[in-house]
């Protein structure tokens, strides 16, 4: 059913109907409006569950992980500072092959605080081992949770749901929130395998020294690999059952006759393709590549996309400080090493810390690389405060 | 309240629950405190383990050496943990099952403090079993929260300037039914608090004196005589807290000064000078004295 509500009521809604059995979860801005409408449905008797308020994120993530060791589907939802304070636990998750969902109210690190959005928290762990999907609307945020415990259980790995902090998760917007029974169906009751009980007893996070260790590390990065094929499935039943096409591995818009495309995820996709459609009046062919699923990186599927496409442009919400743009390392892998000679890639680091992302903004950038290339470019920075500021 | 008969409190168990054939050192305290643990719990039972010691010498895989689940996951974070697999066990409407969150002093005291705290506070039906052997152990003797006074470790190597945090009394002031103390030579004592404490819904946090002859300083057949001379001369006072009150205090029967405890140990070696005894031998015994008072020892 068509509900106007926000984005992040559109996500605990949808939560509650995966039947989590434990939520564990520290408040933080922007993420808190999921949980508070979380504690309120088990409150209210709406959703059985034991829903632990904990001391801090860390606890959060452990408590998430010893239910899940127990059999327990188990939900948790953070951002930025609770992110990285969770980090030492995240790469526990994923090595102990926990099928956890979290939602990542994506969000600036500090310094300085801050905290509207960017995507710097969700990727400072793009390594730790979890499936990384990025929304572009509140539909999908919503629609990505129900794909989330479903690709989690399949493939034994833990599933983070990025949406962008503010910009989504308080944004109202109409979504349509499923029936129960329409989820019912979706998603199977949790049957979880290697658990902690005394009918069983067996050691759940036993040490590995360096005869066993590298291969537990090679068999969780083909876990992620094989993952790929999951997440495209997924969707395709997704859309099969709901009849709207949410998640897989990316999207993409106007891209068949496209001189350049633009590649991003997450929310800013919307602006873009205004600007794409603006552009098109103009006689310009501009498209869009977005990518859904961040880890495991599709690199087949955007070398298939983008075999063809020699100008491309990157707009991403993170660095790699003393590097560059990240999102924009992974594009350029993608493409066999004969082929990245005369392709250009220009990568723009934008909106971070809550920095608007204008359809200006984004015009410039394009008509920037339609002359030349850049390395790496912020957008929207302001000078004067550079050159008061700049040692 | 307390509902099993005595006999079946007092008696010793033997079940191997935790088995032979583990890497501790000879004489080590805390692996001869976790089979008593184990053995007390009995199969019905899932240990959540903290990185350190136990853990090491108990869970290499593909070789652990528990009989009973086991979990690990980090260091500071086994109290969370145990917290969650109560949670599934609630949600998921299985068990009565027996869950013991199990660390060393430091996993317990200093990084895992914060999660500890947070496990009593939120009432979760858990035993909290505290293996002290006064530092960090796992990596080599360093200084923890719990290394007494004038113990010298590699990172106070002239001797800890401090007195060792008082965790049995912050975990009851937490309001939890169930504090006790117990030492590994008196096995039965142990196993009567392990037993007591399952009885009893909520948190619960039993300490134990788990003498560390690598990091102490002493030969392994001397852990029985230790934790002894730990309690006769009340540095290591035995006791239980129920609801709040102190209970079932254990009485010296012949007080011994610290000297005979100190003596024995190769960290406190440098206290005696030619074998004179140094001015914070005075200091080690003001402590026991203070100990003997506030517990009526």
């Amino acid at each position: 059913m068509l509900k106007y509500l926000e984005g992040s009521h559109a996500v605990s809604q949808v939560v509650a109907m995966c039947r989590p059995n434990v939520i564990s979860a520290y408040p933080i801005t922007p993420q808190t409006h999921i949980v508070e409408d979380l504690a309120r449905l088990v409150g209210e008797g709406k959703l059985d569950a034991e829903f632990i308020n904990v001391e801090s994120e860390f606890s959060a993530a452990s408590v998430v992980l010893g239910a899940s060791a127990a059999g327990a589907r188990a939900y948790t939802t953070t951002t930025s500072q609770g992110l990285l304070l969770m980090n030492e636990v995240i790469y526990c998750i994923a090595g102990m092959r926990l099928p956890i969902v979290l939602t990542c109210a994506n969000r600036a690190i500090s310094a300085p605080l801050n905290i509207w959005n960017d995507q710097q928290d969700s990727m400072t762990v793009r390594d730790a081992g979890w499936i990384q999907l990025h929304a572009e609307d509140n539909q999908e945020a919503a629609d990505l949770h129900m794909q989330a415990f479903k690709i989690a259980e399949q493939m034994h790995l833990p599933v983070m749901v990025c949406m962008d902090g503010f910009i989504l998760t308080h944004a109202f917007e109409p979504v349509d929130i499923p029936e129960q029974k329409e989820v019912d169906a979706f998603l199977p009751p949790f049957k979880p395998q290697n658990i902690v009980d005394p009918r069983w007893p067996r050691g759940i996070g036993l040490y590995a020294d360096p005869r066993f260790y590298m291969e537990v590390r090679y068999i969780l990065h083909r876990a992620l690999e094989k993952s790929e094929k999951v997440i495209k499935q997924v969707s395709e039943d997704f859309a099969k059952k709901f009849g709207r096409q949410s998640g897989g591995l990316l999207k993409t818009y106007k891209i068949e006759d496209a001189d350049i495309v633009i590649i991003t995820m997450g929310s800013v996709a919307g602006t873009i393709k205004d600007l794409i459609d603006q552009l098109e009046t103009e006689g310009k062919k501009v498209g869009l590549l977005q990518i859904c699923s961040y880890r495991p990186f599709p690199r087949k599927e955007v070398y298939r996309v983008l075999k063809d496409k020699m100008n491309l442009l990157v707009i991403e919400k993170s660095i790699s400080l003393g590097r560059g743009g990240i999102l924009g390392s992974d594009v350029r892998w993608s493409f066999p090493r004969t082929e990245k000679k005369d392709r250009k890639i220009s990568c723009f680091v934008s909106g971070l810390g809550g920095r608007n992302i204008s359809i200006n903004d984004l015009r410039t950038a394009v008509e920037m690389v339609e002359h030349e290339p850049v390395e790496l470019e912020f957008l929207g920075l302001n000078p004067d405060i550079i050159a008061a500021r700049d040692l | 309240m307390i509902t099993a008969s005595s006999e079946d409190l007092y008696k010793v168990e033997k079940k191997d629950l935790f088995a032979s054939g583990h890497r501790a050192c000879g004489g080590c305290g805390q692996a001869l405190a976790a089979r008593l643990v184990a053995d007390a719990a009995g199969e019905n039972t899932i240990a959540c383990v903290a990185t350190g010691c136990l853990e090491i010498f108990s869970s290499p895989y593909p070789d652990p050496s528990w009989r009973i689940p086991f979990l690990h996951s980090l260091f500071e974070n086994i109290s969370a943990v145990a917290s969650g697999v109560e949670a599934a066990y609630k949600a998921l409407k299985k068990g009565p099952v027996n869950i013991i969150a199990q660390g060393g002093d430091g996993g317990t005291a200093d990084i895992g403090f914060q999660s500890i705290s947070g496990m009593f506070e939120r009432g979760h039906n858990v035993l909290y079993v505290c293996y002290d052997n006064e530092a960090y152990m796992n990596t080599g003797v360093q200084r923890s929260s719990f290394t007494p006074f004038g113990a010298k470790t590699t990172t106070t190597p002239m001797g800890n300037t401090t007195r060792k945090k008082n965790l049995p009394l912050i975990a009851a002031d937490h309001g939890i039914p169930y504090v006790a103390t117990a030492t590994v030579d008196d096995f039965r004592d142990l196993q009567r608090k392990v037993k007591t404490a399952l009885l009893i819904n909520g948190p619960k946090y039993l300490h134990i004196l788990a003498p560390c002859p690598l990091g102490w300083g002493h030969t392994g057949d001397l852990t029985v005589a230790i934790c002894r001379l730990a309690k006769a001369t009340g540095l290591f006072p035995v006791y239980e807290i129920i609801n709040g009150k102190v209970a079932n205090v254990l009485k010296i029967q012949e007080k011994k000064p610290v000297e005979d405890y100190l003596r024995l140990q190769g960290r406190y070696r440098h206290l005696f000078k030619k074998g004179v005894p140094v001015k914070e031998v005075a200091e080690i015994q003001e402590i026991a004295n203070q100990n003997i008072e506030r517990f009526n020892l």
